[in-house]
């Protein structure tokens, strides 16, 4: 579906030298699979996924979508995907029912038909109630919703999704996932960018961990967790300032126990296959942490093993 | 794909933000020519005895504003036409990243936002037309006609540059400059109120190459019935030219726009 070559993507500044968003990426999309860009902000995933819709053009490399290319076939290629963008473009003015009738209406689709399709798809995303209803008065939860709905319009090929439940509180998040699941079980190829770990972990089949314009890991989320990190993490937190002063006794006191500590400035993370054992070492050790948490690796482990820096920075 | 189809498609969401707002601008669309005809044309025209050699042929005042404030309403039509609601597609509804995310390009986009600017201007000049009529302003049916049309033309080559800016202002205190210095000095000082022949000799070359002065001046001889054909092929041909050569600049900064 996606075949991108040592992509890249820069940007020209006012008096400055251009900045480079993409710097050079290689990315496989195959048909049916959910793909994800884990990343934090600034790490590229919005310039690629505009590469990706045929609306930002290519600054180097290649890149093929559905097999076509994106500089000279781009309306054709939008014809065939949808796109779910991180800012909402709905508008406001218009029903949640006539945004999804003009939109499909811009693919080309009868009038008829494009009604038929806007009805099921407001089923879908369960906003039917809400049909006659004016944009401007849904929730943030519903709007993404009805983004999500339009991006289906044309019964795309494959749904771009950049940052779908950003902003989202954590009911209208789990809502939406579902949907993005039904969409994938139905054979729609999903490609999300998230900054939120359990996201990725919850949709993706297969992700790239992005940080500043390059790819720095590729893989399922098992196997990134299984490459990167240990299968349990134990949260150690000591008092205010005294957390990065205990790293030294709590390695020694844990030795083989763990691979190794991370310091945080509100915590150290032990990187070990039992958590439990870990922290009865600490305590063993006379260490008094104020707080301890025992929880299973996650993708965010894998990417401050890999960038040293939490995700959201 | 032809741009004709690709911008036809649009003509439903267009049609749907008409159907929203036809009521508001219905009524005012009317009010509008009236008010200026009575204020400028009759009253502020009763005090004006000058003879039709000192305006421009006109047998009155009143004939010799009516096809000034045709014009200028035009203008000031697609001026506003051209600026927040590109802006509001542009920034606050971000309406054209979603066409732009669809198979439509930049300019289909901007075909299909410009085809809606002329239908309201269509409409403004039909309704105005139509109030100024029963005053007598027009020397005859042909005279009327061709005023509207001319009318048309230029709201529509005015509105052109104008969208061509809108599409890549960051924001609307962009547009403060198009209201202080195009539209307000061009509606009083471009022939529309007074012959231009009254201004300094400087600020009469000035106001001559105006887009509304040509603009006046042609709508003015389609009404008064003072054709005059090399005058007016050249206003035909400036705004004809204003219209093309904008076009292209309105599609290409749409397209950088939408392409970051």
């Amino acid at each position: 579906m996606i075949s991108a070559r040592g992509l890249r993507k820069s940007f020209q500044q006012k008096g400055q030298e251009p900045f480079e968003a993409v710097r050079g990426i290689d990315v496989e999309v195959r048909r049916g699979e959910a793909f994800g860009f884990l990343g934090p902000n600034g790490a590229g995933k919005s310039s690629t996924m505009r590469m990706i819709a045929a609306v930002s053009p290519v600054s180097g490399g290649s890149l093929r979508i559905l097999g076509l290319d994106p500089a000279t076939d781009g309306s054709q290629i939008r014809g065939r995907i949808g796109v779910c963008p991180q800012e909402d473009s709905l508008d406001t003015e218009l029903t949640v029912a006539e945004n999804l009738y003009v939109y499909g209406r811009y693919f080309g689709i009868g009038r008829a038909e494009v009604r038929r399709r806007a009805a099921a798809q407001l089923e879908f995303v369960q906003l039917t109630e809400r049909g006659g209803a004016k944009v401007e008065d849904l929730s943030g939860g519903m709007k993404r919703r009805l983004t999500i709905a339009r991006s289906m319009i044309n019964d795309p090929e494959m749904v771009l999704l950049d940052e779908p439940t950003t902003g989202l509180d954590p009911q209208a998040r789990h809502v939406l996932w579902d949907r993005l699941f039904r969409l994938k079980q139905q054979g729609v190829t999903l490609v999300i960018t998230t900054h939120y770990m359990d996201e990725a972990e919850q949709l993706c089949d297969r992700l790239v961990v992005m940080d500043k314009g390059l790819i720095v890991a590729e893989g399922s989320p098992a196997s990134l967790i299984a490459e990167y990190s240990t299968r349990e993490v134990a949260e150690v937190r000591f008092g205010i300032g005294e957390n990065e002063s205990s790293a030294g006794a709590v390695e020694s006191a844990v030795g083989r126990r763990a691979e190794r500590v991370e310091v945080l400035p509100d915590r150290l993370l032990i990187y070990a296959a039992d958590g439990e054992a870990a922290v009865a070492a600490v305590h063993d050790a006379g260490l008094q942490p104020v707080a301890t948490l025992v929880r299973r690796s996650s993708l965010e482990d894998v990417f401050l093993r890999l960038t040293g820096r939490t995700l959201v920075d | 794909m032809s741009t004709w189809s690709m911008a036809l498609r649009q003509s439903d969401y267009y049609w749907t933000l008409y159907r929203r707002t036809w009521k508001g601008s219905v009524f005012s669309s009317f009010l509008t020519p009236l008010l200026y005809v009575l204020a400028m044309g009759v009253l502020l025209g009763g005090f004006v005895e000058a003879d039709p050699s000192r305006l421009e042929g006109a047998p009155s005042y009143l004939a010799f504003v009516a096809p000034g404030l045709l014009a200028a309403q035009t203008m000031q039509t697609a001026v506003f036409e051209t600026t927040y609601p590109v802006l509001s597609a542009t920034k606050w509804q971000r309406v054209y990243f979603g066409m732009n995310a669809t198979p439509l390009r930049a300019l289909d986009i901007a075909n299909a936002a410009l085809g809606f600017v002329l239908l309201r201007l269509v409409l403004i000049a039909i309704v105005f037309v139509a109030v100024l009529a029963p005053f007598g302003v027009f020397v005859s049916v042909p005279a009327a006609i061709g005023a509207l049309l001319v009318s048309i033309l230029v709201g529509a080559a005015i509105g052109m540059p104008v969208y061509a800016y809108a599409v890549g202002v960051p924001n609307e205190s962009s547009f403060s400059l198009i209201f202080r210095l195009g539209v307000i000095p061009q509606f009083l000082f471009s022939g529309a109120f007074f012959p231009i022949s009254n201004l300094s000799p400087a600020l009469e070359w000035l106001a001559r190459l105006t887009p509304l002065y040509q603009g006046v001046d042609l709508t003015r001889m389609l009404s008064l019935g003072t054709w005059h054909t090399g005058p007016a092929l050249v206003h035909l041909a400036y705004l004809l030219v204003l219209l093309v050569v904008f076009h292209r600049v309105a599609v290409r900064r749409l397209a950088k726009r939408l392409a970051f």
